[in-house]
């Protein structure tokens, strides 16, 4: 269950609109390193994991994800809000605009469609978090990218919170990792997948 | 009350949730922390203070917090996205 609160977790007040900036950004709602196929990867890797502290670990951080996609929306809405034909033909929105003229598709910045391809629920608890952790430092490097091409205050300041975030989460799946290498023992000294495969003997 | 109370209230639900949303991950992975457990507690308490403070003057911020009213103040103006906070 979960219980939606009527604020962005963190603030977003953009004045002025940016559709090439929003073009861009918009990888990080739809793209492969987005913030949608963040929270469902972690959301959909719960039900194989074995561990208390890491089920917890996935529901709140899979959720916090689903906070900062609206978080990348508010974004994009702010960037593109109210634009004249004129501003979409000349910042390339165009194509963009064709198909879903300003409303919000995932996509990544090149168009391509989201697709759940772009995570991975294996049901090992050492292979998903290993993929958890690939996946904060792919987002962190994405916001690095986004960064480097954005100079208003105004857009860089929510862009930041948000690769801070990717910082803590690659931290606290390390932990996460370092509880489940804990519990492994002698009879599981290569890590095979300790949700499925039982010690056969004791 | 004020727009500026309002903007400052709900600048202070954000810095306490914030803290809550923060500390509750290093609890998933520091069951046992007492500091932390005990910072959790601390804006936990704050963060509930700020959101009742809110409610009373500014409208919903969640389904269980709609004053009885005789309108539905759930769907009022501004929605999070919108830049007029």
């Amino acid at each position: 269950m979960w219980i939606y609160e009527k604020r962005l977790q963190y603030p977003v007040k953009i004045t002025s609109t940016n559709p090439k900036m929003a073009q861009i950004i918009m990888s990080q709602f739809g793209g492969p390193d987005g913030e949608l196929a963040a929270s469902m990867r972690y959301l959909s890797q719960r039900y194989a994991m074995p561990y208390k502290e890491v089920t917890g670990i996935l529901t709140d951080i899979g959720t916090e994800e689903l906070a900062h996609m609206e978080i990348v929306n508010a974004i994009i809405y702010q960037l593109t809000k109210n634009l004249s034909v004129d501003e979409i033909k000349a910042s390339g929105f165009d194509k963009y605009y064709v198909d879903h003229t300003l409303g919000q598709w995932p996509a990544s910045a090149s168009g391509t469609p989201f697709t759940a391809t772009y995570f991975q629920s294996k049901g090992d608890p050492i292979t998903d978090l290993n993929e958890d952790l690939a996946a904060e430092q792919k987002a962190r490097t994405t916001y690095d990218n986004i960064l480097r091409l954005i100079k208003d205050p105004e857009i860089a300041d929510p862009i930041k919170f948000l690769r801070e975030r990717e910082v803590v989460h690659y931290q606290r799946f390390g932990e996460a990792l370092r509880i489940v290498q804990d519990k492994l023992d002698s009879r599981n000294f290569y890590a095979f997948n300790p949700a499925f495969d039982k010690p056969k003997f004791k | 009350m004020k727009k500026t109370d309002r903007e400052e209230l709900l600048r202070c639900i954000d810095t306490t949730s914030f803290a809550v949303d923060d500390v509750i991950l290093y609890l998933d992975t520091h069951p046992h922390d007492k500091a932390a457990l005990e910072f959790y507690e601390k804006v936990s308490a704050l963060r509930k203070q700020a959101i009742e403070e809110y409610t009373t003057h500014f409208g919903p911020l969640t389904k269980d917090m709609v004053k009885p009213t005789n309108k539905w103040t759930w769907i009022n103006d501004p929605w999070p996205w919108e830049m007029e906070r």
